[in-house]
């Protein structure tokens, strides 16, 4: 026993210094399997706090740029009305019942709800997002991130004023999309070189591809609405070891300068995941 | 002023310029991210004992990765290079005692070429350290050595602009004083 004790004694701060290494090893590997660090929730709450306020300064910077983004995306939108779109009058009697239009019985799916960013990450391999926009303002953990160019990440965490999503440029995103030209799907990731340009994997190669092509989200994707815009195919490569393709896609979203996005909420998530998960019964 | 308020002021001065001005900067090449913080460890005072440095590299990494979003991240790095300052600036200064005359360590204190070579090594191991950490999972070796040698190189120079633009006045101290 007194062995122990002067061993301790002599090697203490080598033993000091091991016990703070394996902390910090315990804290990376924790928080990158699950998102779940042990004072996250606190020190979002806190290191947001000061981001607000550095954020105020920078987005004087960005203003112009800004303001294009909210202008195209108008005209976008402003296009998509149904004003612009008229079709000459075939039949003898319109009939326009509106009351019957709006009971029809759909529900409504997805949620938007627009947030700030007050931190952004393009240069680490785990890339993230910070919104000025938290659980008491309707944020929960799984909702997806959509900017005005196009998809950006899905919420991991959330305090009460913050939320933190893991952006597309993580290693461990994946992001359900597929072609818009013929709808087959595939998978988004990132490898982490280059914060312009993301992979889609999973395309058989008996497809036909073109540089250009356009990316959106599958249907399948739980978190994203459909066809909303991933990016375009930059450059083609056939997997030497399988039946697929590795697709280089250039993102729409430019992540560099991201300001404002929205966030997306599934109203039926719940009640689909609790189906899938569901034992099958007769099989 | 006391050197333990001065250290607390450095303190947040580096937090906050590496995360509000270098980490803001758009990457140099595809992953290069200027990395200074990690200075204000080199920094701190001789007379520090080797437990309290250790613990104030911890907290200086931890505060980092808050900042940034991945605790353990950059405090891993850190506290190795506290671990083995001690060994080294023994090894570099043991004849003169100059860990006795002057503060902290310095050009002045140590001399250029071992306070280069100082500075030199442990900017290389922190950035080894912190590189394979954070590239464990991606394993492209050429990727992890050129991503190394340059945060190095960038890392030496904005340490050699930091020296020229504050220099530090160090006092020497005498017996008879």
């Amino acid at each position: 026993m007194r062995n122990i004790f002067i061993f301790i004694r002599r090697y203490f701060t080598f033993l000091c210094f091991i016990t703070l290494q394996i902390i910090c090893i315990v804290f990376l590997v924790n928080f990158n399997t699950t998102h779940e660090a042990v004072f996250a929730g606190i020190a979002n709450e806190v290191t947001g706090s000061v981001n607000t306020e550095f954020n105020k300064v920078q987005n004087y910077f960005h203003l112009r740029e800004n303001n294009r983004l909210l202008l195209d995306e108008n005209t976008r939108l402003k296009n998509m009305l149904g004003i612009n779109f008229e079709s000459p009058d075939t039949t003898k009697q319109a009939i326009i019942d509106s009351i019957y239009r709006d009971t029809t019985g759909r529900q409504r799916k997805f949620i938007w709800l627009p947030a700030k960013v007050v931190n952004n990450s393009v240069s680490s391999q785990l890339n993230y997002i910070t919104l000025h926009r938290g659980s008491a303002q309707g944020i929960k953990k799984d909702m997806a991130v959509v900017g005005p160019q196009g998809t950006v990440g899905v919420v991991i965490d959330v305090s009460e004023n913050y939320s933190k999503v893991m952006s597309m440029l993580h290693q461990n995103s994946i992001v359900s999309a597929m072609l818009k030209k013929n709808t087959i799907s595939g998978k988004i990731n990132w490898t982490g070189e280059d914060p312009r340009y993301v992979t889609l994997n999973g395309i058989p190669k008996t497809t036909a591809l073109k540089k250009g092509d356009t990316v959106v989200t599958s249907q399948y994707s739980s978190t994203f609405p459909p066809n909303i815009m991933v990016g375009t195919i930059e450059a083609v490569k056939k997997d030497p070891a399988n039946n697929y393709f590795i697709i280089k896609v250039k993102t729409a979203t430019d992540f560099y300068t991201l300001e404002y996005v929205n966030v997306v909420e599934n109203a039926q998530l719940t009640e689909q995941r609790k189906l899938e998960q569901a034992p099958v019964k007769n099989q | 002023m006391s050197l333990f308020i001065k250290n607390i002021f450095r303190f947040m001065l580096f937090i906050l310029l590496q995360v509000y001005v270098l980490n803001q900067i758009p990457p140099l090449h595809q992953f290069i991210t200027p990395y200074l913080y990690f200075l204000f460890i080199l920094w701190l005072p001789f007379s520090i004992s080797r437990l309290g440095l250790l613990l104030v590299a911890f907290l200086l990494g931890i505060t980092l990765d808050y900042f940034v979003g991945t605790p353990g991240l950059h405090a891993a790095p850190c506290v190795l290079i506290a671990y083995l300052r001690p060994f080294l600036i023994n090894v570099l200064i043991s004849q003169e005692g100059a860990e006795l005359n002057y503060a902290e360590p310095s050009i002045k204190s140590m001399g250029f070429a071992p306070y280069g070579l100082y500075v030199l090594v442990f900017t290389f191991i922190h950035h080894f350290y912190l590189v394979l950490i954070e590239w464990l999972s991606f394993g492209n070796f050429i990727y992890f050595l050129g991503k190394v040698t340059a945060t190095t190189g960038i890392s030496l120079l904005l340490i050699f602009i930091s020296e020229m633009m504050f220099f530090r006045k160090q006092k020497f101290r005498t017996n008879t004083a």
